[in-house]
């Protein structure tokens, strides 16, 4: 059967699926892929069920050696590709597209050039044990597949779904996207109430820096104001979805992303759309971002 | 009882919202024996509920009708099924704090924690830790004004109009007034939890061992 050996994790590397779900009333959240399209796209390539496992890789970093021939690919943040075969020759393959590795042959991820997580789908799918009906590491519970280390041999799996129909596809989102100023759509609510009109005004005008606390429980801003309250009452615990902007005691929102806490005390103002969740799982520490509030 | 609000929560989230936990919990009831088409996901909270569904299946107006159609009945004791025994040793750092706070002695704080029936209204902060509210439970019970850094698994506490049993070591603002053996969370149990939102709950006070 074939596996792949990891050789190398960078500052976090986790196996991931769509999420687990019907947990939620016993605390435990979501977890999945935080960039739900690319994490698709990159199954969809390989011809894996929809269901199938894939490795999230946190700015790069990771390398695996494949035992037996295998068919990856590799989408989301842009990182360079290096394979190394087992005879020592070397080529570049491109994100986006069908890797054929050969026994013995590595496959090694640079840091990206853009965006934050990169996803590496193998045909077959990472097959380590599900916990709790999902194959996705939650951070913040620590419940699923431990992170991955060096030496460890990720076994593969049967999860296909057909055969790859193309052996590439266009980038989904810019290649060197490194523009100052991501836009990102939320709807307003659940309680856009609890704040001021000016607050309102900062969030829908103001440029927002992600802070490098951000992680898959949450990418944390810093705006140009704190996004004052109009109603300072403690809000009694609720429901949070993914998406959310929560804005704690210092008026500096924080976008809820895959691993976002179940119920949570502080209003949200605003929830990002799906398309914009997504995006910004790529935020990187340091990137400006806008909203655009509807 | 007036009707519940309803608030957007992003495009596939409507936040039911009552005036009273009760109401709140009666909802999650009453979806569960009618289930609304295409709502994928029920998450309760203090005052809310959070009802995820697809727009592929459902308008977020059909949702909100649907809710508006169902009749909710808030059963007090939360309904059948016998209660969760939970063995407390009530020797917790904040009890006679908590106790000299709301104006009673320690015995009559544990005889009120343990002379009523509970029931999980919620759960989060931690995988098992439940909300657990009681009907004429009339103690506000304040948060620690400097949140511990570290609370052992087993610690019982009181915060708000909750009571509460932490799962595993971490950090907490709750007043623990004691603390228990059984594990709240085991993920090779079928439920993990010990406790989900809905179930029953009976402090019983344990011998200190």
């Amino acid at each position: 059967m074939s596996a792949l050996e990891v050789t190398r994790v960078g500052l976090l590397a986790t196996v991931q699926d769509q999420g687990r779900s019907g947990f939620l009333d016993q605390g435990v959240g979501h977890a999945g892929a935080a960039d739900r399209g690319s994490a698709a796209l990159a199954t969809r390539l390989v011809a894996n069920a929809a269901g199938a496992a894939l490795v999230e890789t946190l700015f790069g970093g990771l390398a695996v050696r494949s035992r037996g021939a295998t068919e990856l690919v590799v989408t989301g943040a842009y990182c360079p590709l290096t394979v190394v075969t087992a005879a020592g020759r070397t080529h570049r393959p491109a994100m986006y597209e069908l890797i054929e590795l050969a026994d013995g042959d590595e496959l090694q991820l640079g840091a990206p050039s853009a965006g934050l997580r990169a996803y590496l789908a193998v045909r077959g799918g990472i097959d380590v044990p599900p916990v709790l009906g999902s194959r996705s590491y939650d951070t913040l519970s620590g419940i699923g597949p431990a992170p991955l280390a060096a030496g460890d041999v990720l076994p593969i799996g049967d999860e296909t779904d057909g055969d790859p129909l193309v052996d590439a596809v266009a980038p989904p989102w810019g290649v060197g996207d490194t523009a100052p100023g991501v836009v990102l759509d939320a709807l307003r609510g659940p309680r856009e109430d609890w704040f001021t009109p000016d607050a309102l005004r900062v969030l829908r005008t103001g440029v927002f820096t992600v802070t490098p606390a951000s992680d898959r429980v949450g990418v944390r801003l810093e705006g140009p104001a704190p996004l004052e309250r109009a109603i300072a009452s403690e809000l009694p615990s609720e429901p949070m979805a993914l998406g959310s902007l929560q804005v704690p005691a210092s008026g500096h929102p924080i976008i809820f992303s895959a691993d976002h806490p179940v119920t949570g005390g502080y209003p949200v103002i605003a929830v990002l759309t799906d398309a914009s969740i997504d995006r910004a799982a790529q935020l990187a520490p340091g990137q400006s971002v806008r909203f655009r509030l509807h | 009882m007036n009707g519940p609000r309803f608030l957007r929560a992003g495009e596939r989230g409507v936040l039911v919202e009552f005036s009273s936990l009760t109401e709140a919990m009666a909802l999650r009831a009453a979806i569960e024996r009618s289930p609304i088409p295409g709502v994928t996901d029920a998450t309760s909270g203090a005052r809310t509920v959070l009802l995820g569904f697809d727009p592929a299946v459902v308008e977020r107006s059909a949702v909100e009708a649907a809710v508006a159609a169902l009749e909710i009945v808030a059963a007090p004791d939360g309904g059948a099924g016998a209660p969760v025994e939970i063995p407390v040793v009530y020797d917790g750092d904040d009890l006679a704090s908590t106790a000299e706070l709301l104006g009673v002695s320690t015995a009559e704080l544990i005889a009120a924690h343990t002379g009523r029936t509970w029931l999980c209204a919620f759960g989060g902060f931690a995988p098992g830790f439940g909300y657990l509210a009681s009907d004429g439970w009339a103690l506000e019970v304040p948060r620690l004004e400097v949140p511990r850094t570290r609370v052992p698994a087993g610690a019982v506490g009181l915060a708000g109009e909750f009571s509460g049993v932490y799962p595993r070591e971490s950090p907490g603002g709750w007043r623990l007034i004691g603390r228990t053996g059984l594990s709240m969370w085991d993920p090779a149990r079928t439920p993990p939890a010990l406790l989900a939102a809905g179930t029953r709950v009976r402090f019983v006070e344990a011998a200190r061992g």
